[in-house]
């Protein structure tokens, strides 16, 4: 087997040198992490008050778990550990509960993520020679940017797109011989459906590989859509909190995510307990990352569910490879690639007074892609007898929703006492994706 | 002026006769109605004896609706006169958002209920009256 590497040294480190790297890098974190008032309390309470402080990296379990909420807490930037001025780049996330979360990244933090971008598109067996469409979308979210920086950096054409508008997409893919793209599973196998309407044919375009990420797909799928389109699909992990993609990568083995520990440490954890649960077993993945300076976060808990595969991969990498994400522990939703949770879709539904208290939300497929569709009940004292005034709030709802979560919904208006009612916890999201 | 009931209804099976079970209950007389359709959700517009007490009656059930001032219109039932009225509303560049009508069939009179917009400034009663339209009033509308 012909294994193409970018950095061969350290993608075959030996466990023992790659966790003798880790402590030196996390000795590094651990320094700027002490900048933030945050981390200086909490790592205070563990005795930890210099990097000389961890010994080993099973000190590392004495630093506490950092959640979500913290980076919330911390808006806009308090877990900065460094001069605004060193910083050259936000990333940043809508928050649960409109406080976005926001990620900075020193030169030297983009640098080093960018070569681990590098490294995971080199382990597919992509090279230089190919054309490569970026279908993500670009902006505050890290999944575009991120990518395009790897990808110039290992010479690739880079054509930075970014999602939507299918029947450009598919121009530029016949009139630049597109041979790579990044995209969201729903997204892939929507285009397939549209290929007639736009009159192309697969045989008219040049593709041969993907990388798919976003959001969480089945091995069927990946089968399902190689099998459509006669190319290699790989498997892309991130998040923004470890910068974004990159975190971890299938190889040419396509066999589950090699994560790449020279940048973060991964656990997994109990998420009840939080015990670190051994290689094999089912867990929330947690991360601490190791390459970034600007914000540090250790012991970072993504909600995600996951396992390690404790067998090496036939590569000859020494990185374990962590599972596809096999579930939340939250209840996050992830509609066309986009991370919301329904309390954002209840904050934006509750600021508007000719809605009434009582909502549902239902995911379908349409056309291979999600759909949101939005049910609300009208505030009985608040209807003026105008078919105007209706119209007008759904517009008024359909933006609100836009403004908050990016995603266009369809809005239902329902009479007041129409929805279900809730005794205890309510359900108010019903799911009716066909799973991919 | 005549008063007209609006209900906010979804669209599916049963939700009209729902309409017509308060008003049943209450006794309450249904003169006219028609119905707007947007899809999932329509108004229905009701003309009824008693329009006050039937909007509290469908309100106490957690209805949503709305009572609003329209015109209610007489004319003979002639070929033409219903040009005649659209004729001289346009004189006045008055725009008509909605009508809906019917045929005494005792006295062969046409009444027609019609929502205007931009009729600031616009006296309907001198307009209309010369024409051969008569406006009803609530009371003559129900003594009807």
């Amino acid at each position: 087997m012909d294994v193409p590497f970018w950095n061969k040294d350290i993608e075959t480190m030996p466990r023992q040198a790659l966790e003798q790297l880790q402590l030196q890098r996390l000795r590094e974190v651990v320094g700027f992490a002490l900048k933030t008032p945050l981390y200086q309390k909490r790592l205070a309470k563990a005795w930890i008050h210099s990097p000389e402080d961890i010994k080993t990296l099973a000190d590392l379990r004495k630093i506490p778990f950092t959640v979500k909420d913290d980076l919330r807490q911390s808006y806009p930037k308090g877990l900065l550990a460094v001069e605004m001025e060193q910083v050259v780049r936000v990333h940043s996330s809508s928050g649960t509960t409109g406080i976005p979360t926001v990620i900075y990244y020193t030169q030297g933090d983009l640098d080093r993520w960018t070569d681990l971008l590098a490294r995971s598109i080199i382990a597919t067996g992509v090279t230089a020679k190919d054309i490569f469409q970026n279908m993500m979308s670009y902006g505050l979210f890290t999944g575009g940017l991120g990518m395009h920086y790897g990808a110039e950096r290992v010479g690739l054409t880079v054509i930075p797109v970014g999602g939507g508008n299918t029947q450009r997409q598919l121009s530029i893919m016949k009139d630049f011989k597109t041979t790579l793209l990044h995209i969201t599973p729903s997204y892939l196998l929507h285009i397939h459906q549209r290929l007639a309407e736009y009159e192309v044919k697969l045989s008219d375009l040049c593709l041969k590989k993907a990388y798919l990420g976003a959001e969480p797909y089945s091995e069927n799928t990946r089968l399902k859509l190689q099998d459509l389109y006669g190319i290699d699909i790989y498997n892309s992990y991130g998040l923004s909190e470890m910068n974004g993609p990159g975190v971890a990568f299938e190889c040419i083995c396509k066999n589950d995510l090699h994560v790449w520990e020279d940048g973060y440490i991964v656990e997994i954890i109990d998420p009840v307990s939080g015990e670190v649960l051994p290689d094999g077993e089912k867990g929330e993945v947690v991360f601490t990352n190791l390459i970034r300076h600007a914000l540090p976060l250790m012991r970072y808990r993504t909600r995600d569910l996951a396992l390690i595969h404790p067998e090496p991969c036939p590569c000859g990498r020494t990185h374990r490879r962590m599972s596809r994400i096999l579930g939340r522990t939250d209840d996050m939703l992830i509609v066309n690639g986009v991370n919301l949770f329904p309390s954002q879709i209840e904050e934006a539904l509750m600021s508007i007074p000719e809605v009434g208290n009582n909502y549902m939300i239902y995911l379908s497929t349409h056309e291979g892609l999600d759909r949101l569709t939005v049910q609300v009940e009208l505030y009985q004292k608040l209807f003026t007898g105008d078919l105007s005034q209706l119209d007008d709030l759904k517009t008024k709802i359909k933006d609100k929703l836009r403004a908050s979560i990016t995603i266009n919904a369809r809005i239902e208006l329902h009479e007041p006492g129409a929805l279900p009612v809730f005794e205890g916890k309510a359900k108010r999201v019903v799911d009716e994706r066909i799973k991919l | 002026m005549a008063k007209q009931i609006t209900i906010f209804l979804e669209n599916r099976p049963g939700r009209i006769k729902s309409i017509c079970d308060v008003l049943k209950e209450n006794n309450l007389n249904i003169w006219a109605f028609t119905i707007q359709d947007r899809g999932e959700f329509g108004l229905v517009k009701l003309i009824v004896d008693k329009p006050g007490q039937a909007q509290l009656a469908l309100a106490d059930r957690g209805f949503a609706c709305a009572l609003k001032e329209i015109l209610a219109v007489t004319a003979p039932d002639r070929p033409g006169n219903l040009d005649k009225l659209t004729s001289a509303l346009l004189s006045k560049n008055v725009n008509i958002k909605d009508v809906y009508g019917f045929v005494s069939p005792i006295d062969k009179q046409g009444i027609c209920f019609l929502e205007i917009q931009n009729a600031e400034g616009v006296d309907v009663k001198t307009l209309l009256e010369p024409e051969g339209f008569k406006l009803l009033s609530d009371e003559e509308l129900y003594e009807l």
